[in-house]
């Protein structure tokens, strides 16, 4: 159905090419998971499959790309449109009109279809994704979750032999991203649409693939299998993956189920071991416990940065207290009774569905949003009153894009200006900098940077101010694992050095390495509060693979069971 | 019970041109007067059924921002009146500013000297007028969907009609844009106030509007935006020969009914009429067969029924009696000064205009998950405002 024959992509003014020697084909009826870590050409690839690339985005593409037998040379992607539906990574920027109905209408009319299919179309596809409650909404009024769905219809509608999806759960809690996989499944099954989709969690979807084609590094050929033999070299890999290598089962497996059936040997094995403390708890930390994360290279050099003696750390009081806290967005109490305490050296993960106010609780952290009753305390001073000149040496707030916070065009002048804002020595920032990001020069564009990059230069800036409370809000959104695991390290040993740390997510595994203690929101209020393994374990949405597999002893990430065997 | 307006679904949602020929229609009787009295029986007649149907989407706050640029500008109308003076000759002199001494070339500019309470009345009136107008056209934004409107365009348009509707959902983004970057100063420590705060933050913001409209632009491309028919040479160009010919034979219509009051005397009125209604013609058989090209068809259009026939008739009826009402009562004298009596007749013409209150359909319960108020009192009012 997708053939790719020899191809290579390469952009104007970039040296080396971003695709190169590509041979991929895709059968009519699979669904093709695309797999690797970041930069290596994964949305290209995804892109040239409907002509976008190289039509719209410019660039040369060598070698030859058919789609049901059209050549995208020869076709312009209006012409594909009938054959090929592509979702990008931001659903918002997909849209083209303002109702949902209207939406998933579009392609139809640009096609020409005539109205009474159009109408049944429709229906149809307003059932099949479950959108039929919200068909007169404005799009600007839904979730995360329903927009990737109404996404999917839209492209969906005009019947497309091929549907390509660039990262369809990245930006979904756990529960709205399998509603969108359980779409894609029966669609594969019942329609026999071929589905290429590229994914960076891969714990969600790899189950789903029938195959995975991974590109393991840039300009490297792709490798195309079964995912459980892909699975078994690929560097980039889900927890289950992680725990069948470490236990040696061989093929791996690749669900939850399939890991559980093999794992009664390793519980066995395991029965007799205390489980460790993933994250040490503050200043009773056990330091064998810690496991392998990368939390002890990154405390030397930040520590010494940040002047911050982590014996001198612990006095008793809380960073942040914040009591009954309610806040209301028109008549919409957004967050009601909210209460929450975080103490030096405590990394506490806020879960809960997209909409849960998440993101709220943590702008009133940083004075962004005013309570309409109850008490936020910040080292004793209230956020909405304070300057934020002088709210930033207190708590530092890592916005979900972090690319909002960088103004200037080049990392020096970002560093500088974030100087300038703290108030902070010259050259503060670049320090920070260069240890969280050896290899990056002065002259790059934050622009260009990757997104675990820019996440890195965003926590530095923000770090520059020395604030003890630092939140951050969807911090592994886009990020691969390697950069995932290199936040986590920096993450620990800034906890280990003293800071505060509050990170909202719908990353259950991030939450399991790092977090001390979980809160879930749920319609703005606190419905659990406590230890992460007792708050996870029990949750079938918020439990980390490794728990499930391991259940019911309280075993949460492949480094500690490692560390334990 | 049968007569009941229905709860609006867009099955039987009132066609977008409807509302506007009622506002229309409302305006147009609203530019006829001066009667402060008539005029706000216009605005509460607007107001009325703007409360009773509009919905919560975001285009309805339209009216609340049109009642506010309204009194803008009849405020403004008695600046300008009690600075720049006024021709309306007057006894009743309120109080006397001090003049600024002109330059001789600027003669017959006043700026200060004496104020009357008849130059004021005349300016209140007359920026009552033009606020009333704004209010009608406010009516009209609040009312009807301006996505729907475009839509309704004829084919060949309806590129500039897409264009249209981009650009309005457009809009509300550009602003969560400047508000996203303003919290992001203020993380950054930076004040967010500020001629400097706004320069800073206009830069990124039409950046990311710009990443945006290429995203969509590439989103319409793979949907098969812009996909054409094949369409024979000969009707391409013939679609040409019309438009351009009907376009070409509209100008020189125009130019002859505009010269006939001077020298051209009958002879323009003689080739200009039917010059310009042959051009209009031709063009729109142009557009007819422009719309060939375009394979595209439509999504459910709004129908015009006999409820978009009693709202556009409502507004038409208000402006045809106004217009045929015309008495003296319609523009109360300033000098002498006198109270406005609200005449009867025009007064009743105004009435009919508040039949969309009652035939329109009812906008439906807002389908998000509502919660319930906790103080029994709101709920109450909630109702009362639905």
């Amino acid at each position: 159905m997708i053939r790719f024959e020899n191809v290579s992509v390469v952009y104007e003014g970039a040296g080396a090419p971003v695709l190169r020697g590509v041979d991929l084909t895709v059968p009519e009826g699979e669904l093709v998971l695309l797999a690797g870590p970041s930069g290596v050409g994964k949305s290209t690839l995804l892109n040239a499959v409907c002509g976008l690339v190289p039509h719209f985005t410019g660039g040369t593409l060598r070698g030859r790309v058919t789609v049901d037998g059209r050549d995208t040379r020869t076709h312009r992607p209006r012409e594909l449109a009938d054959v090929v539906g592509t979702v990008g990574q931001d659903p918002s920027a997909h849209f083209v009109t303002d109702t949902v109905e209207d939406e998933l209408a579009y392609g139809m009319e640009s096609l020409g279809i005539e109205p009474q299919v159009m109408r049944r179309r429709v229906e149809e596809t307003l059932d099949l994704l479950g959108l039929a409650e919200l068909r007169d909404r404005p799009i600007a009024t839904l979730s995360g979750g329903q927009r990737q769905r109404v996404a999917i219809g839209s492209v969906l509608t005009p019947h497309p032999r091929v549907l390509v999806l660039d990262e369809p759960t990245s930006a979904l809690d756990p529960a709205a991203a399998e509603e969108v996989l359980a779409v894609l499944q029966r669609l594969v099954h019942d329609l026999g649409t071929t589905v290429l989709m590229a994914e960076h969690r891969l714990e969600r979807v790899v189950q789903y693939a029938d195959r995975v084609a991974l590109l393991p590094a840039p300009g490297a050929p792709v490798v195309v299998g079964p995912p459980a033999e892909v699975m078994a070299h690929s560097p980039v890999y889900p927890p289950v993956v992680g725990l069948a290598r470490l236990a040696g089962w061989e093929p791996v497996p690749l669900t939850v189920r399939d890991a559980r059936r093999r794992a009664a040997p390793l519980r066995e094995r395991l029965a007799d071991s205390p489980v460790p403390v993933p994250v040490p708890a503050p200043f009773s930390a056990p330091v064998a416990a810690q496991g392998s994360g990368g939390g002890v290279p990154a405390r030397g050099p930040l520590a010494r940065l940040l002047r911050r003696n982590p014996a001198s750390v612990p006095d008793a009081a809380p960073l942040l207290t914040v009591e009954r806290l309610a806040v209301r967005r028109g008549r919409v109490e957004a967050l009601r009774a909210v209460d929450l305490r975080v103490a030096p050296g405590e990394t506490v993960a806020l879960m809960g569905r997209n909409g849960a106010g998440k993101s709220t609780l943590l702008g009133a952290l940083v004075g962004m949003v005013e309570p309409a009753g109850g008490t936020v305390r910040v080292h004793g001073l209230e956020p909405h009153r304070t300057a934020p000149k002088e709210l930033i040496r207190h708590a530092g707030l890592v916005p979900q894009e972090p690319r909002d916070l960088l103004c200037s065009d080049t990392v020096a002048a970002e560093c500088r200006a974030a100087d300038a804002d703290a108030g902070a020595a010259p050259g503060s920032c670049r320090e920070l900098v260069s240890a969280l990001l050896p290899d990056v020069a002065d002259a790059t564009h934050p622009r260009d940077l990757s997104e675990g990059q820019r996440l890195a230069l965003a926590l530095a800036v923000v770090l520059t101010a020395r604030p003890p409370l630092l939140l951050l809000d969807e911090p592994t959104r886009g990020l691969d694992y390697a950069a995932k695991a290199r936040l986590a390290g920096v993450l620990r040993g800034l906890a280990a050095e003293g800071h505060g740390i509050v990170l909202a997510t719908h990353d259950v595994e991030l939450a399991a390495e790092l977090a001390h203690r979980v809160v879930i929101l749920a319609d703005g209020e606190v419905v659990a509060d406590g230890p992460t393994a007792d708050v996870v374990v029990s949750s079938p949405s918020f439990a980390p693979q490794v728990a499930k597999v391991l259940a019911p002893r309280p075993w949460l990430t492949v480094a500690q069971v490692e560390a334990a065997l | 019970m049968r007569l009941r307006a229905p709860e609006a679904r867009r099955s039987n949602a009132l066609h977008a041109g409807a509302w506007w020929l009622w506002a229309l229609g409302l305006a147009v009787a609203a530019s006829r007067t001066t009667n402060p009295l008539l005029l706000g029986l216009l605005v509460a007649v607007s107001g009325y059924v703007v409360a009773a149907r509009r919905t919560d989407a975001p285009w309805a706050r339209a009216y609340g921002a049109f009642v506010k640029l309204g009194l803008a500008v009849l405020l403004l109308r008695l600046v300008f009146s009690v600075l720049l003076g006024s021709p309306i000759p007057g006894s009743h002199v309120l109080v006397t500013l001090p003049e600024v001494p002109l330059p001789d070339w600027a003669r017959g500019i006043r700026l200060g000297g004496r104020v009357t309470a008849e130059q004021l009345v005349f300016a209140l009136y007359d920026g009552a007028r033009l606020a009333a107008l704004l209010i009608c056209v406010g009516a009209a934004n609040a009312l009807a969907n301006p996505a729907r409107l475009l839509k309704s365009l004829p084919g060949a348009l309806y590129e500039a009609g897409v264009a249209g509707v981009v650009a309005m959902t457009f809009a509300p983004t550009l602003v969560a844009d400047v508000l996203r970057l303003r919290t992001a100063r203020r993380l950054r420590g930076r004040s967010t106030g500020g001629v400097r705060a706004v320069l800073q933050v206009g830069l990124p913001v039409l950046e990311g509007a710009l990443e945006r409209s290429v995203a969509v632009a590439a989103s319409m491309d793979a949907r098969g935006f812009g996909r054409t028919a094949p369409v024979p040479a000969a009707v391409r160009r013939l679609t040409a020969v019309l438009t351009l010919g009907g376009l070409f034979a509209v100008v020189i219509g125009v130019y002859g009914l505009l010269t006939a009051g001077g020298t051209g005397g009958e002879a323009g009125i003689g080739y200009g009429l039917p010059c310009a209604a042959a051009g209009t013609a031709l063009a729109l058989a142009g557009l007819r067969l422009g719309g060939r090209r375009s394979v595209r068809t439509r999504y459910r259009p709004d129908r015009w029924g006999v409820r978009a026939w009693l709202v556009a008739g409502s507004g038409l009826l208000v402006a045809a009696l106004v217009l045929a009402l015309d008495s003296p009562a319609l523009h109360p004298g300033v000098v002498p000064l006198e109270a406005p009596g609200l005449p009867l007749w025009p007064a009743l013409a105004v009435l009919p205009g508040l039949l969309p209150a009652f035939v329109a359909p009812v906008p439906g319960q807002p389908a998000a998950p509502v919660r319930v108020p906790r103080n029994p009192v709101r709920a109450s009012e909630k109702e009362a405002v639905g």
